[in-house]
């Protein structure tokens, strides 16, 4: 049913494991997520382990001090507060007496150790409530034991047991008995309405650390004997390395030695500076290897896929040709797309020692296994030799789905023989980029009677196509003949996930082109939308994974806060709603014109991504995406000539900034549904909240993002830099 | 190598580097205080700000030479417990998502408000338009900024 949250599957097998610190206290394990894995590892035997091999675990000392060892890749979205948080709350302590600790790669006690697609605490929601009750319940147990009396008997909070009879145990009092019982198979997990620690604003665990500078990430991350190591790669997309001389890199003070490893040479040296200067300093003869390609050829080669009929269906209701013949009016729409860089603040880096007994590799990553495992299959080693941390990350947004960066630490240390960590510049970051794909979407729609009867959506990218359910997401159950078709141009530009794959930009074209349907056939903007959503109440449509009632709800929530229709005089609205990463968002954008330019002044955001974990970082989450798709939507421009990215550092390539950020207002819709996806959602829905409002302000309808390809709608003021 | 004598955070020290190392490369890699941090090299971005006798720089684009004879303050030394009003409204507000650019935006604030304590909203805005932030935080960085100027 179409209506309810996704449920997954939660198995208790090889779940839960305790044993006894040797210095005293308990330590839990949790094998999180073990229902999306096919097969669960043995555990590995407790006893033999000492402390510091644990990681995956709630650790209660005598003293009842509370350590949770959060799995996933803290990459901004917050998780290293918000995934201990649900811990704590089944666990029953107090909040400020956990500490909450970074976990390593671990795949005997956890998996999906990701950070990407808004699915950390969606996939972890029900393990992380079921490590943190079974843990209580074994508390319970032991307090109960020590007086002669029934679990049942026993209540818990703040970290203590009490029973009938008013006497009281704390939790490190029992942590030694409690390792010593057997794992409870059923426990009762708390109902929402007694939530003390969910749904609380709760600060970011290291906003100390991050205040203060303290050594977080992995550019701060130092060994001893460590190399600092800059790579270069060949300049333009298509080259391969020739020859190269080195006289000159080798005559810089610092440097230590330079090598060569595929394409790529690396430059070591004692200190960073020293190793760019080497860099900059090496002359490389290359070579064309494959063709250099350039933007507007790009944009020929979409526009002639659009155009012709190599296309891949992946989805088709009824009949589209019969409901565009028997259509009284046709809409069709073209919009287009750049290549878009990541530009992570914290350049790509990652720390590698290659040794004979092992692998250590420490680094900012959203997917250390398979980072771990590529390189082991590279370097011909078994994955066991490798022990991989995670750092905090200094932004992510898909690029560090990727573990090409890691991998060069890795050849180089192994080549070098030295602990060695691989630094990019900005312009080695801007230009060895795996990018969001160029992308054209090319939308028509059929009307028959005052309704709409036909919709076709045709896409046009380099690489690579959208994937998984977005060919199913509205308006796919809404229209009686609805059709998606994809086609690609491969492309020798490495390009991939950027937040919101593919929905960063297909909900613009969207729902900029649901705003001129509505145009067209003179109904109101939301009405359509609203009378659309009906048709797919009751759907049997698996596939469809939206909630048409959930949808209503967040469309009806954005009409009321943000003032829809009732707006002063000289306030111009935009209206979207969108779905994805399992959440439901609608935003209306406020435009004013300024000295004869449209400015967005406001956007109101409505959320529905069931229980809000976390309220003070989700809001963080949904503000900062609503700006990100802004930002890009207006500026974020990315073009190749011969191969080469025009813009290779933040001179020639704009990020929104203070001055361009207009208020936005965050609504979360409260039910007791399971969390969903929050780091993506709220971005993909700006774009076409802005472009609509431009709309209604300037009658201007802009097809091709950035905007700032329409000179003479907006405005380009000087980069005021301070410098 | 040339040797320079700084004061960073109130302590002189002595750094053997070549003449065109940047400030921001002698505080990591030299002393060993990453909490400045390198994001464009270039004086674009902001996350490397510092001061200088009290002024916010950029320290990818200033040399130890440059940086001689002036007090350098860094995040690290911004107090000596991370009470400065900024950083305690950078607390309240909850302003970092990843948390990279912050440092540099606190330094460029904190300098800010030493020079006009009452800001106006769009002087907060314009001090603030060199810095980025990727994540986009720049709604909580706008209200710490407001918040610290409040309590000064």
């Amino acid at each position: 049913m179409s209506s309810s949250t996704p449920t997954l599957a939660f198995s208790r097998r090889a779940f839960m494991r305790t044993s006894s610190l040797a210095g005293g206290g308990l330590l839990i394990g949790f094998n999180l997520f073990t229902a999306c894995k096919p097969k669960v590892q043995p555990p590995v035997d407790l006893a033999a382990l000492d402390y510091n091999d644990f990681n995956a675990f709630i650790k209660i000392a005598e003293n009842g001090a509370v350590t949770i060892f959060s799995p996933n890749p803290e990459v901004g979205q917050g998780v290293k507060t918000s995934m201990p948080m649900i811990i704590a709350e089944e666990l029953d302590v107090s909040w400020d007496k956990v500490l909450v600790a970074q976990g390593i790669l671990d795949t005997n006690n956890y998996t999906r150790q990701v950070a990407g697609g808004s699915q950390s605490i969606r996939f972890g929601w029900e393990a992380l409530r079921q490590t943190g009750a079974t843990a209580r319940q074994m508390l319970v147990n032991a307090a109960a034991a020590r007086w002669g009396v029934a679990p049942s008997e026993c209540t818990t909070s703040e970290g203590v047991v009490t029973n009938a009879a008013g006497e009281s145990l704390g939790y490190g009092e029992l942590v030694n008995d409690a390792a010593a019982l057997e794992v409870p198979e059923n426990v009762t997990l708390k109902e929402v309405r007694d939530f003390k620690i969910i749904g609380k604003d709760t600060r970011n665990v290291d906003i100390k650390k991050i205040v203060t500078g303290e050594r977080l990430f992995g550019l701060d991350y130092k060994a001893e004997g460590m190399v600092h190591a800059c790579v270069l790669r060949p300049p333009a997309f298509g080259q391969k390395l020739e020859s190269f001389d080195d006289t000159e890199a080798r005559a810089v003070a610092g440097v230590s030695d330079v090598l060569q490893f595929g394409d790529k040479i690396a430059v070591l040296a004692s200190d960073t500076w020293s190793a760019m200067k080497g860099q900059k300093a090496l002359k490389a003869k290359w070579v064309e290897d494959t063709r250099l390609e350039t933007t507007e050829d790009h944009d020929k080669i979409l526009l002639g896929l659009l155009d012709g009929k190599k296309f891949e269906t992946l989805r088709s209701d009824g009949n589209i040709q019969k409901a565009f013949a028997q259509a009284d009016k046709v809409l069709e729409r073209t919009y287009e797309s750049p290549f878009l860089p990541h530009n992570c603040l914290e350049p790509m880096n990652f720390y590698a020692h290659v040794t004979e007994d092992k692998i250590h590799l420490v680094g900012p990553i959203q997917t250390p296994e398979r980072t771990a495992k590529q390189i082991a299959e590279e370097l011909e080693r078994d994955f066991e030799d490798i022990h991989l941390e995670m750092t905090r990350i200094g932004g992510g947004f898909g690029r560090r789905l990727y573990g090409d960066f890691a991998l060069e630490a890795a050849l180089v240390s192994n080549l070098a023989k030295k602990p060695v960590k691989v630094i990019y510049t900005r312009e080695d970051d801007m230009t060895a980029g795996i990018y969001r794909p160029a992308i054209k979407y090319r939308i028509r729609a059929a009307v028959r009677d005052g309704k709409v009867t036909g919709y076709h959506l045709k896409e046009a990218a380099i690489n690579s196509n959208m994937y998984g359910l977005i060919p199913n997401f509205f308006p796919a159950g809404a229209i009686e003949n609805y059709q998606v078709d994809v086609a690609n141009y491969q492309s020798n530009i490495t390009t991939g996930a950027w937040r919101a794959p593919y929905t960063n930009f297909l909900a613009y074209a969207e729902q900029s082109f649901f705003d001129e349907l509505a145009e067209m056939m003179d109904v109101d903007r939301v009405q359509l939308r609203l009378d659309l959503l009906q048709n797919v109440k009751g759907t049997t449509d698996e596939r469809i994974q939206y909630s048409p009632e959930r949808m209503e709800l967040v469309i009806k929530a954005a009409v009321e806060k943000s003032g829809w229709g009732t707006q002063p005089e000289g306030v111009y609205q935009g209206f979207v709603n969108y779905y994805c990463h399992n959440s439901h968002v609608a935003e209306v954008a406020d435009v004013v014109i300024e000295n004869g330019q449209p400015v967005v002044k406001k956007v109101t955001c409505v959320v529905d991504c069931g229980i809000v974990v976390n309220p003070l970082g989700a809001r963080n989450q949904a503000e900062g995406g609503v700006i990100d798709g802004i930002g890009h939507a207006m500026y974020g421009d990315f073009a190749f000539r011969d191969g080469v990215p025009e813009a290779q550092n933040f001179d020639k390539y704009r990020l929104i900034r203070m001055k361009e950020v207009p208020e936005v207002e965050v609504h979360f819709l409260q039910n007791e549904l399971s969390p969903t996806g929050l780091g993506e959602p709220t971005l993909p829905p700006a774009g076409g909240a802005i472009a609509n409002a431009f709309k209604a302000a300037t009658g201007k309808r802009l097809y091709k993002q950035p905007f700032t390809k329409y000179p003479e709608l907006l405005r380009v003021p000087d980069q005021e830099i301070i410098g | 190598m040339p040797t320079y004598q700084l004061t960073v955070n109130g302590v002189s020290r002595t750094v053997d580097v070549s003449e065109d190392t940047p400030l921001l490369w002698v505080l990591r890699d030299h002393l060993d205080m990453v909490g400045t941090k390198y994001g464009c090299g270039i004086a674009q971005c902001g996350a490397c700000t510092i001061h200088l006798d009290g002024e916010a720089v950029r320290s990818c684009s200033l040399t130890a030479a440059m940086a001689e004879g002036k007090s350098i303050t860094t995040i690290e030394g911004l107090s000596e417990d991370g009470t400065h009003p900024v950083q305690l409204a950078w607390e309240e507000v909850d302003v970092p998502q990843c948390g990279y650019c912050q440092a540099g935006q606190i330094m460029t604030a904190s300098a800010f408000l030493e020079t006009n304590p009452n800001p106006s909203e769009a002087e907060i805005k314009q001090a603030m338009h060199g810095n980025i932030c990727r994540c986009a935080s720049y709604t909580r960085i706008y209200r710490a900024v407001a918040l610290a100027a409040s309590k000064k």
